[in-house]
């Protein structure tokens, strides 16, 4: 196979998942036989920061970080974050990203507002662009806690990788009694 | 076997492979799950320290006990340790030593980004560097096995990129075969006197002309040739880097970055007709080159400061013009509010902050999760240097102040971080009577790290029950006369000791003792009422939002009038700070 690197960042907020999302992703890499790397940051960023995870495949990868302006998906857990990172794009990247809000230190206190219209400012630079509503879709799944994979099943549409895979990754990494939750979130994401 | 590791977890792996009996450490981001993972091995005897030198310490003795033995640190443990490293570095070892360092470049979650490679050549001792994690697995194998060849410690040096960064490793088994852990009686050896110091320091010397000698041949030095024009010479996640953004470029990748191949480098000089050197922080490897007199450039491309990237390095080379410059575009946003890092909602040490900022207090701080008392609002920290310094800070600060001045000075540190290094300075300021206020926030755990134990919180690192230190009575017993205990969650009980504490005239200690909200489990946090706001009764006075806690929200309202406070009940842990500061009754368990 040719040595083409897929790059996808997964950025949101401190505690909202981004790592175990990131684990699933790698997982079903290397069981469709890629070479993975992945990056992040923990300790103090982690406490309510914004947060960025790169996750790359193909034949075989180099930088564990996804260079400037290479990214292929930008999978958002939180929209003021997607925003704040979309320069880490190339040209016709594709944006996966959850109607979700958490209000930064400056717009709780009164200070700043939260930024107007992102979905549509992410939109016109990046037309692939999909809004989810991750937490409506994990309660009918049967637990709002799935909204991460849902939103990990509207990325996988975007990727070459087998649907089976995908179970195989999950069954492997989510604990067993919430699996059957998950998947359910997880096929409810790959609809749309 | 093939799994996705961590750079900690293959480090881990591979301490578990050679064989390793004892592993000590103290958690530092990003050094932490080297030893977490390395205690899933109940082969190993795996502990948390009380700080840095003590860990090294622990790892020295198990290897004269014959055993291998692993110690782990972020960066800046190393100054705590390196007491004991310089002279490991003459006694030698009996069993393999190595001594792992995570540095932190960026400093995602570090006070300085010191560069540790220099403690190598320091010490003299020799230092690997990988550059995934199956070299993290290898090069740990590796370094217990130089460790005893070389009659050496080791040291493994990783970064934030390595250590937090996850790749494909093929896992190995455990060694067997190796001669069993007893006592051994060499005092030449081990007992470093003057005299028997004078004997092995000539040895230590020709140990590194030795391995500088091993590097030119040993296979974790490797020359990669492909273009005839440009060569780099790199390490470590840097070699990564550099196969991306120069993929055409003859590389020679040091897997031993001290002391270097000379002969190796040498004849990779010869074959190329420019020369780089690329690394992050210092010149290290740059200015040894230029010091055989071999031309290259390195620093003059790339800054001493943060993290390399491809990116980074395109750009340099461009502006060098080595390559063509990159003309991708990219998409440029508008400026939107940050988001630093935050206390937790319900974090035991956001009354403590309020209450000191209230009484105008300047405070000398710590290492911890406590140091975002610096971000506003709480604005509630003055100085911070390392571990341990908030006391004795504070103890020299007072003696230089007239004394209305002298009360102002309020230390600040964890309970972690006391027992690390704060213990000696406390008992600086009692024997020499400094009359400054200490507050310990005993949340009863290493909160910053990822809640690991310590001796003080009752449990060991595989989760045993343990002696836990008393903080009252140790304080009491270092000499200081006045110590009381206050729950942080009682704002009143908390201004009172805080303001009677300051205006005494003596050394005093405040423990603030409340669990870390994200430590479950019986006898440790317990989850208050979750509050919300009566939109009938808030008058939008804004009280309740100066402690800054992120389930507080501040609304304004469409019609123009003031707005009011909203409590988020996903994210309130019924702490009661903000209900406390409401001087309208307006906040209340949720109905």
């Amino acid at each position: 196979m040719e040595n083409t690197i897929t790059n996808i960042l997964l950025v949101g907020v401190g505690g909202q998942g981004i790592l175990l999302a990131s684990e699933i992703l790698s997982e079903a890499f290397m069981l469709a036989g890629y070479d993975v790397k992945k990056s992040e940051i923990h300790g103090m960023s982690q406490r309510g920061g914004s947060v960025v995870s790169h996750v790359r495949f193909g034949k075989e990868v180099f930088s564990p970080v996804v260079p400037e302006g290479e990214g292929d998906i930008l999978f958002g857990f939180e929209l003021l974050e997607t925003y704040r990172y979309l320069s880490l794009l190339k040209p016709g990247a594709s944006v996966v990203v959850n109607d979700y809000k958490i209000a930064p230190p400056s717009v709780l206190l009164g200070q700043a507002a939260y930024p107007q219209a992102l979905p549509e400012k992410i939109k016109s630079n990046f037309p692939d662009f999909l809004l989810v509503d991750g937490q409506g879709l994990a309660l009918k799944a049967g637990d709002v806690r799935a909204a991460n994979t849902v939103m990990l099943g509207a990325v996988s549409k975007r990727l070459q990788i087998e649907e089976a895979v995908w179970q195989q990754a999950l069954e492997k990494m989510v604990p067993e009694k919430a699996l059957e939750i998950n998947l359910k979130a997880f096929a409810f994401g790959r609809e749309l | 076997m093939k799994e996705i590791l961590s750079g900690n977890e293959a480090i881990a792996r591979g301490a578990f492979e050679a064989g390793c009996l004892v592993a000590s450490a103290y958690p530092g981001t990003p050094s932490t799950e080297i030893l977490e993972n390395v205690a899933r091995y109940k082969e190993i005897d795996s502990s948390w320290a009380p700080n840095e030198k003590v860990a090294l310490e622990v790892a020295i003795g198990a290897c004269f006990g014959n055993a291998r033995a692993l110690a782990c640190m972020k960066h800046v443990g190393v100054n705590v340790a390196a007491d004991p490293l310089f002279t490991a570095s003459y006694t030698g070892v009996k069993g393999g030593l190595v001594l792992v360092v995570a540095d932190d470049p960026e400093m995602h979650s570090s006070q300085d980004e010191q560069d540790s490679r220099h403690y190598a050549r320091f010490a003299k001792v020799p230092m690997l560097e990988p550059a995934d994690s199956q070299e993290c697995l290898e090069y740990t194998r590796l370094a217990f096995d130089l460790s005893e060849q070389f009659d050496t410690p080791v040291m493994l040096r990783s970064c934030t990129r390595i250590s937090h960064g996850k790749s494909i490793v093929e896992l190995g088994e455990r060694v067997q075969g190796l001669p069993a852990p007893r006592l051994v009686k060499d005092a030449p050896k081990l007992v470093m006197l003057p005299g028997n110091a004078r004997v092995r320091h000539p040895i230590v010397e020709e140990r590194t002309i030795k391995l500088s000698a091993y590097g030119t041949t040993a296979a974790i030095n490797r020359m990669e040739l492909r273009s005839d024009k440009l060569g780099v010479i790199c390490a470590g996640v840097t070699y990564q880097y550099v196969r991306e953004a120069l993929p055409e470029a003859s590389v020679l990748k040091l897997g031993m970055v001290w002391p270097l191949p000379q002969e190796l480098i040498r004849e990779f000089s010869s074959k190329v007709a420019t020369l780089l050197v690329i690394e992050e922080l210092d010149p290290f490897i740059e200015d040894q080159i230029k010091a055989m007199g071999i031309a290259c450039s390195g620093k003059e491309l790339t800054t001493h400061c943060g993290e390399l990237s491809p990116g980074r390095i395109r750009d340099a080379c461009a502006r060098a013009g080595i390559i063509a410059a990159s003309t991708v575009p990219s998409v440029t946003i508008e400026p939107v509010p940050p988001r630093p890092p935050n206390m937790c909602p319900g974090c035991p040490h956001r009354g403590l902050f309020y209450e000191l900022n209230r009484a105008n207090a300047y405070v000398t701080g710590d290492i911890g999760c406590y140091t975002l008392g610096f971000m506003p609002p709480l604005n509630a920290m003055d100085t911070c240097v390392c571990m341990g310094a908030s006391i004795s800070n504070g103890s020299g600060l007072v003696r230089c102040l007239p004394p209305e001045e002298q009360q102002r000075v309020v230390a600040v540190i964890g309970d972690s971080t006391f027992l690390h290094t704060g213990i000696n300075s406390l008992m600086e300021m009692a024997y020499n009577k400094a009359p400054a206020t200490v507050v310990i926030l005993d949340n009863r755990i290493t909160a910053m790290t990822g809640r690991q134990e310590n001796p003080s919180s009752g449990y060991t690192l595989d989760g045993e029950s343990a002696p836990e230190v008393n903080i009252p009575e140790l304080c009491k017993a270092l000499g200081i006369k006045h110590v009381r205990t206050v729950d942080p969650y009682d704002l009143e009980a908390t201004r009172q000791a805080v303001r009677e504490e300051m205006a005494r005239p003596e050394p005093s200690v405040i423990i603030t003792y409340r669990a870390c909200v994200l430590i479950k489990g019986a006898g440790r946090y317990e989850k208050g009422p979750i509050l919300e706001v009566d939109q009938g009764k808030c008058t939008g006075c804004k009280a309740c939002l100066r402690i800054g806690c992120p389930a507080i929200e501040w609304k304004p309202d469409p019609e123009g009038s003031k707005g009011k406070a909203f409590i988020d009940p996903l994210l309130c842990n019924g702490c009661t700070v903000c209900q406390q500061l409401c001087k309208f009754n307006a906040i209340g368990g949720k109905k």
